[in-house]
C-alpha cells in the first residue's frame, strides 16, 4: 500500500516538473515534438534508475562507513557523469535498436538535474533500496509524463497565431505554468 | 573599458536567465520570495567566479579530452564549500533553498562560463565574466523572486506592502513561477527590440 501511495504521489502530485522544477531545460529545450520527448523521457527513465541504485550503494558502503558524506555532491555527479557513458557504450553494444532511439539524448542527460537531484532526494528522505527503485521509477515517469504531453500541446501550437512578443519561450512558459496548475488538482490525494 | 563591457554584458545584454535562457532550474525552483532568490543568486555567483578563476588557472593543465569532467570536479568542490558555510552561517536560508543548494553543480551557466570563457582568457578577465553573469543571474532572481512574493503575499523582502488576505495565492506556488517568468521574457523581448 504504502508504495502504491509512494508512486501515486511521485508521479502526480510531486510531478518532478511541475510542482518540484527539477529538469526544465530538456523540459523546454527537447519538447518540440511527441517523439523526440518520448526518446527523452526512455533514457530518463533508463538513467535515474540505474543511477538511483549506484549512488545509493555508494552512499550507504562508502561515504557513510567512511564518515566523508561532505563528499557526496562531488561524488554523485562524478558516478552520474560516468555511468551514462558507460550506458551509452553497454547500449551501443548489447541492444542497437535500443541506442538508436535513446542514443542522441543520453549525453544530455549528464547535465539533467533531475538525476543528481532524485539520487540526493533518495538519500535525504531516508529511503532503502527497493523504495528508492520505485521512487525514481515512478519520478521518471511523471517526468515522461509531462514532457509528452507539453509536447502535444506545443505541437498544436505551432500552428496557431501567438503574439509576437510572447513567440518561443514565453508562450511555451506560459503553457507550463497553466499545466502546473492542472497538476495542482492531485493536491492532497496522497 | 575593456573589462567593464565584460563585466556588464551579463547584467543585461546577455543575462543568463532572460536572454540565454540557462539555469531554469534553481531560477523557477527557489523565487518563491525575494530574499531566496537574492540568496540564491549570490550563492551561485560566488560559485562562477571561483569556478572560472579556477579553471582559467588550470586551463593549460589539461587535457582536452577530459576537460568537461574536470571542470565538473572542480565546481562541485565550490559548490561543497557553498554548501557547508550556508548550512553554518545561514541555517534558514539552507532549509528553505534545500535540493537546489547541491544541485548548483548542475547549473548550466557554471559549465557553459568555464566552457565558453574561462578556458580561453586569463584569470582576470574570467572573474569579471564570472562576476558580470553571477550578478546578472542574480538581478533575474531577485527581480522575479520580488513580483511573485509582491503579488502573492503582498510583501516586499518580508515587509508588508498591503494586507496578505488580497493576495493571490498561485503566484507564490508552482504556476506563479513559469507565468511570471514567461511575462518577463516577453516584456524583456520587447524592451531589445526597441
Amino acid at each position: 500500500m504504502s508504495y502504491i501511495l509512494l508512486i501515486i504521489s511521485a508521479i502526480f502530485v510531486n510531478n518532478i516538473v511541475l510542482a518540484q522544477f527539477l529538469g526544465i531545460c530538456p523540459f523546454l529545450g527537447v519538447s518540440k515534438r511527441v517523439s523526440t520527448s518520448l526518446g527523452m523521457a526512455g533514457a530518463v527513465t533508463f538513467v535515474m534508475v540505474i543511477a538511483t541504485i549506484v549512488t545509493w550503494m555508494v552512499q550507504t558502503y562508502i561515504l557513510v562507513p567512511f564518515n566523508i558524506t561532505f563528499l557526496q555532491t562531488i561524488s554523485f555527479i562524478l558516478i552520474i557523469a560516468a555511468l551514462v557513458q558507460m550506458v551509452e557504450i553497454v547500449l551501443k553494444k548489447v541492444s542497437p535498436p535500443l541506442y538508436q532511439a535513446l542514443g542522441v539524448f543520453l549525453p544530455l542527460i549528464t547535465t539533467n538535474c533531475t538525476i543528481l537531484g532524485i539520487a540526493v532526494m533518495t538519500i535525504s528522505n531516508g529511503y532503502n533500496i527497493v523504495e528508492g527503485v520505485v521512487f525514481s521509477f515512478a519520478t521518471a515517469l511523471g517526468y515522461g509524463l509531462a514532457i509528452v504531453t507539453f509536447a502535444g500541446i506545443r505541437e498544436q501550437m505551432d500552428l496557431m497565431n501567438t503574439p509576437k512578443g510572447l513567440k518561443g519561450a514565453p508562450i511555451s512558459l506560459i503553457t507550463a505554468g497553466i499545466m502546473a496548475m492542472a497538476f495542482m488538482g492531485f493536491a492532497g490525494m496522497v | 573599458m575593456n573589462q567593464w563591457k565584460n563585466f556588464t554584458k551579463g547584467l543585461i545584454k546577455e543575462n543568463p536567465v532572460f536572454v540565454l535562457l540557462l539555469g531554469m532550474c534553481p531560477t523557477l525552483g527557489v523565487t518563491s520570495s525575494a530574499i531566496n532568490g537574492l540568496g540564491m543568486g549570490l550563492a551561485t555567483t560566488f560559485v562562477l567566479i571561483m569556478a572560472n578563476l579556477a579553471v582559467s588557472l588550470i586551463k593549460d593543465f589539461i587535457p582536452d579530452k577530459v576537460r568537461i569532467p574536470s571542470y565538473i570536479v572542480v565546481i562541485a568542490a565550490f559548490v561543497t564549500v557553498v554548501e557547508m558555510v550556508m548550512q553554518a552561517y545561514t541555517p534558514a536560508l539552507f532549509d528553505s533553498l534545500g535540493i537546489f543548494i547541491p544541485l548548483i553543480v548542475v547549473n548550466c551557466i557554471l559549465l557553459g562560463r568555464a566552457e565558453a570563457f574561462a578556458s580561453k582568457n586569463g584569470p582576470v578577465a574570467s572573474m569579471i565574466d564570472g562576476a558580470g553573469m553571477g550578478l546578472g543571474f542574480a538581478l533575474a532572481l531577485t527581480l522575479l523572486g520580488s513580483v511573485r512574493e509582491f503579488l502573492g503575499a503582498g510583501t516586499f523582502f518580508g515587509l508588508r506592502v498591503y494586507p496578505g488576505e488580497y493576495g493571490i495565492l498561485i503566484f507564490v506556488l508552482a504556476p506563479g513561477a513559469f507565468i511570471v517568468l514567461g511575462y518577463l521574457i516577453a516584456i524583456v523581448n520587447k524592451l531589445k527590440k526597441a
